[in-house]
């Protein structure tokens, strides 16, 4: 099916030339770009909601019963599941599905699995690209599921308007709170397996740690107050004086407790997720995130594309085994040879831009 | 393996259907598919042809294989089948069967667009040579 094909079915609502549109998104196939060109006039309906968390704190089973919850309110759901890959032999076996019991046979939770494939920074991309594919097919939630487990995943989650940290019970002592990464990005952190021993020390721990995060934060919500107007400066004054915890737009990060197996705690959950998005929209930082959004992907894109660049250097050079080897030999080193690859383009780059501001406008 | 397959890793989906519960074979060939360097949705236990069909499509996988060792394979196959034809999906999505196949029935199974259907012991290798070979080209 051609590329042109493939983008009108997937808007006319077919499900296989979705998953066909993902696969190529995935893949980074000829034709992906026009087809990702394509979706972004239909894309911007579709709240994105992004879970993160260490292996097997349960958040498979939170997403089914967070889809089925949505469900019930008669929306339609689009979910990925990130899971690592083998980076020994590229392979994965990729078990969220298992945990997507509550919505046996309905089309409209479209889950897709997804494997890290090894790439850093590649994954992110084609994550935020399928994303974008859910969005304009016109699913109205989409759930980005990964394994919390290192910075690569902080940055696949980024793609989500709203971002979750689920933790469990006895997930290490306070000094894994203070660390930095993942604890981080959560706009709203969840507590499952809220039945286990030690549910309320966590809960504790982390609420500790909100409260200090908060009070860092306050001290730039008073900066940014000095460059508003009067009435702004006032409002954020006094949120303030309301309450101690809360980041820089006013947002505190709820803790909400569940014990997804048995849906306790999922309706709280769902609230929270939409708590979370009214605050985005009624500040407008929703816009922000998205400007951010887009900044990200452009560099993102234009590292995939200068590593293609060079990729094809390197071989015109021989391949990385023989650059590989001369170091080995003692012959050059790494930084040699990059500045030996680099400079052409660099140089060239230069001066193809400032012939460009040297010579006159047409107009 | 070539620069091209490291690219774009064949994608299964292994299928338990029905109500047959036991799944070691299953593990064991995801485990297999994954050392070559394949991604592979698992599906779980117990999953009814509509499951397995709903997977094989929103994952757009290359290969389906369905693990079967309850003996109903001549009524929950034919299902899965027409499930993926439905979509349109059966023309290019390999199809492999895994398990206890009496003689008899496997022509029959093949008839319908079953690929391959691997018994008792065959070898792993024979398996992934067999999914890298007639993998469908999209």
């Amino acid at each position: 099916m051609t590329d042109d094909d493939l983008l009108a079915r997937l808007l006319d609502g077919d499900h296989r030339a979705l998953a066909r549109a993902i696969t190529t998104i995935e893949n980074r196939a000829p034709g992906h770009r026009d087809l990702v060109s394509g979706l972004y006039d239909h894309t911007g309906n579709a709240e994105v909601i992004g879970i993160t968390g260490s292996p097997g704190a349960g958040k498979s089973t939170l997403v089914d019963k967070v889809a089925k919850t949505y469900r019930d309110q008669g929306l339609t759901v689009g979910i990925i599941g990130i899971d690592p890959s083998s980076p020994f032999t590229g392979g994965a076996v990729l078990g969220d599905r298992i945990r997507m019991a509550s919505n046996i046979g309905d089309m409209d939770v479209f889950f897709r699995s997804m494997s890290a494939r090894g790439s850093l920074g590649g994954v992110s991309i084609a994550t935020a690209d399928a994303v974008k594919a859910l969005d304009a097919f016109g699913k109205d939630r989409i759930i980005v599921e990964t394994v919390g487990a290192g910075q690569n995943e902080v940055d696949i989650i980024k793609t989500a308007d709203t971002v979750t940290v689920l933790l469990q019970p006895g997930s290490g002592d306070d000094v894994q709170m203070l660390k930095a990464g993942i604890l981080e990005i959560a706009d709203v952190f969840v507590v499952n397996k809220a039945d286990l021993d030690g549910a309320n020390r966590t809960v504790q721990e982390l609420s500790e740690m909100i409260g200090l995060r908060g009070s860092a934060g306050n001290e730039s919500t008073a900066r940014h107050a000095d460059h508003h107007s009067g009435e702004e400066a006032v409002a954020l004054q006094r949120a303030d004086s309301d309450a101690e915890a809360e980041d820089e737009s006013g947002w505190t990060p709820p803790i909400i407790e569940t014990v997804a197996t048995r849906g306790e705690g999922v309706e709280e959950f769902v609230e929270a997720l939409a708590d979370h998005r009214a605050h985005l929209e009624s500040t407008g930082e929703i816009e922000a995130k998205r400007r951010t959004r887009y900044a990200e992907e452009i560099r993102t894109l234009l590292r995939e594309d200068t590593a293609d660049l060079l990729a094809e250097e390197i071989d015109a050079r021989g391949g990385i085994d023989d650059l590989a080897a001369a170091v080995a030999a003692g012959e050059t080193d790494p930084y040699e040879i990059a500045d030996d690859l680099l400079d052409p383009i660099a140089e060239y780059a230069r001066r193809t831009r400032d012939t460009d501001t040297a010579e006159p406008h047409p107009e | 393996m070539s620069a091209e397959q490291a690219q774009r890793p064949i994608r299964c989906l292994v299928a338990k259907v029905g109500l047959d519960g036991h799944d070691r074979g299953a593990h064991v060939i995801a485990r297999a598919f994954r050392d070559a360097g394949f991604e592979v949705v698992y599906s779980g236990l117990h999953r009814s042809p509509d499951e397995v069909v709903q997977a094989a499509v929103q994952e757009d996988v290359d290969v389906l294989g369905i693990s079967i060792l309850s003996g109903a394979h001549n009524t929950l196959v034919p299902k899965i089948l027409e499930g993926l034809d439905g979509y349109g999906a059966l023309s290019d999505t390999l199809v492999i069967v895994g398990g206890i196949v009496p003689d008899k029935d496997k022509q029959g199974l093949k008839d319908q667009g079953v690929s391959a259907i691997f018994g008792p012991g065959a070898s792993m290798e024979e398996t992934i040579a067999f999914v890298r070979e007639n993998a469908p080209e999209r």
